[in-house]
């Protein structure tokens, strides 16, 4: 049988030679993820079971990520829980603020995540480590209770979307507007249960981190999960975390229901207007839209490679005097990279203010929310009603280099526009 | 079961059904208070106990909080009925025992304030304002089994009772 990668890797973990889109399956997972907002309902769930130990102490990472540094009583008490957790049950991968990071960005950073793997979190952009070959797809937190206690989980084996995308990447133009303009192009239910699987010749000059941002957004298109296929990029990327991975890749006969594909030489940056990831613009084409405040960051793009977008457009230049941006970086190992590269002093003399990793302000939790009738743009992942604070404030979506743009200028253009 | 529908369009997000800024706590109790509070401020005072919602395509995409059918759930929902579900959200009503049915037909049909009866053994929605009735999807065997125990951890005690 012709396989896809999504069917290889679940096939594997289910014990059988493949598996078929609709079919039922018990996997073994090998790496099950919570943060402080989803671990806490876990723990509960997890100790009704009345298991005595977790199916493996070193498979469970924890990451207390969303409202830490502790934003408030309560969220202080939701993370207390979780190292109180981890330390009765031996759990090794807690993250204690200092070494804490956007969970999204840590894991694959400190090599945490193998190609091939099959992984689950409960926290629905767990689907970022498609960008690394592995199976990896978000759940809730009973399934991460039960998953925590016996290490399996049951799916259904999701149907498979290719996205094939040819041509240029014009300047400016991010792997963020790639997965922006597929998101508006299918609508945010285009993929619902199913696989997302993102080639082309377009993707294989995509870097790692570029991947990551695209993967990490599938679930904004409905999808279960968002895979690339690993190649001499994964495998340059691993050098230096682990060594010994299997390459599993799509059988060249592979069923898809639908294949999209796309010449993106002539797309622009896109821009997502409020309230769905899948109502884009061409950032041309977004007239003059106020913005009181910028945030660059979040699992999506708070990678390396991003923050120097964003200080190549804000160097030399001044945040508007009338917003407040907001600088979100994913991990410490990347602060520590941005001050020796110096890009915390160019954001710093920008305007800007730098924040400890966080996903803060991206879920409405802290440092940066808004106002009634205030408008963000920003480079995380979701504009709903109320994500960033007041139900009637706004969220724009977009890349690196259009929200730092934006910034300079207090309103949505483009860097070519400055 | 039997209840008031209260009906809301495509697209429901689980901000929309539980805010973020709620989710500080995983209390059903205190999350019930805010349930689908940006959607409609007042739900959590006009609804009964036992009412339902009717929903369009998509109900429940976002974010894997489970607080959102949490919330429902504590807030007496009886059922939520729509066209179409997004996955994570599907898990967790299932996982957590909040009853959940797939019918495009009965959502266009059912009109809000309807006096809705659901039969959660088979699946059947009968409108009992306008006299219809609809048949709702069926589960795959494996999660009526999930839903006969009344979630997953249930599930899995029965499981390791029965060893």
């Amino acid at each position: 049988m012709s396989q896809t990668i999504t069917q290889k890797i679940l096939a594997k973990h289910a014990g059988k030679k493949s598996v078929e889109p609709g079919e039922l399956i018990e996997c073994k997972v090998d790496l099950v993820l919570g943060n402080d907002i989803t671990t806490p309902p876990a723990i509960k769930q997890f100790e009704k079971i009345g298991v005595a130990k977790v199916f493996d102490k070193k498979k469970i990472y924890l990451v207390p990520d969303h409202f830490t540094p502790a934003k408030d009583i309560k969220s202080a008490e939701q993370v207390k829980m979780m190292r109180e957790f981890a330390k009765k049950y031996g759990i090794v991968n807690f993250f204690e603020i200092g070494c804490m990071g956007i969970e999204h960005v840590l894991l694959p950073e400190m090599g945490a995540i193998k190609p091939g793997e099959l992984i689950i979190g409960a926290d629905s952009h767990t689907c970022t480590y498609g960008a690394l070959g592995a199976f990896s797809t978000g759940v809730g937190s009973t399934d991460m209770a039960a998953a925590m206690a016996t290490g399996r989980v049951w799916f259904k084996v999701p149907e498979q979307l290719k996205f094939n995308f040819r041509g240029k990447l014009p300047k400016w133009v991010e792997a963020k507007d790639l997965i922006l303009y597929t998101i508006g192009q299918i609508g945010v239910d285009g993929a619902r249960y199913m696989s997302m699987e993102f080639t082309g010749p377009v993707i294989n000059k995509l870097s790692i981190e570029g991947r990551l941002t695209m993967a990490n957004m599938a679930i904004e298109a409905g999808g279960k999960n968002g895979i690339f296929a690993p190649d001499e990029k994964t495998a340059k990327y691993f050098k230096s975390r682990i060594s010994n991975f299997e390459y599993l890749i799509s059988s060249p006969n592979s069923q898809y229901k639908a294949t999209y594909d796309w010449d993106i030489s002539k797309i622009e940056p896109q821009v997502a207007f409020p309230h769905l990831p899948s109502n884009t613009k061409p950032v041309s084409k977004c007239g003059s839209v106020k913005i009181n405040q910028s945030v660059i960051g979040s699992c999506t793009n708070g990678r390396i490679e991003d923050m120097r977008i964003a200080a190549k457009v804000l160097k030399g230049k001044k945040v508007h005097k009338d917003l407040r941006c907001i600088i979100l970086p994913g991990t410490q190992a990347i602060s520590i990279q941005m001050i020796k590269e110096g890009l915390t002093e160019t954001f710093i003399k920008a305007g800007a203010v730098v924040s400890t990793p966080t996903c803060g302000p991206c879920l409405g939790g802290h440092m940066g929310i808004l106002a009634e009738g205030e408008r963000s743009i920003a480079t995380t992942n979701r504009n709903f009603v109320g994500r960033m604070g007041h139900p009637k404030s706004e969220v724009y979506l977009s890349n690196v280099a259009v929200a730092a743009a934006s910034a300079i200028a207090g309103r949505i253009v483009s860097p070519k526009a400055l | 079961m039997k209840g008031k529908a209260w009906t809301f369009g495509n697209n429901i997000d689980t901000d929309l059904i539980i805010p973020a800024r709620y989710l500080n706590t995983s209390d059903p109790a205190e999350l019930a208070l805010h349930a689908m509070e940006d959607a409609d401020p007042k739900w959590v005072s006009k609804k009964a106990e036992g009412d339902f919602i009717v929903a369009g395509e998509n109900f429940g995409c976002g974010s894997s909080r489970e607080h959102a059918p949490i919330a429902l759930k504590a807030a007496g929902v009886s059922a939520v009925i729509a066209k179409s579900f997004a996955r994570i959200f599907y898990r967790n009503a299932i996982n957590i025992g909040l009853p959940i049915f797939e019918s495009a037909e009965a959502v266009d049909s059912i009109k809000a304030g309807n006096e809705i009866e659901v039969d959660l053994a088979n699946g059947e929605i009968k409108n009992l304002t306008s006299g219809q009735s609809h048949r709702a999807q069926p589960f795959p065997a494996f999660m009526q089994e999930l839903i006969k125990a009344g979630g997953l951890i249930p599930f899995l005690k029965q499981k390791k009772h029965k060893k």
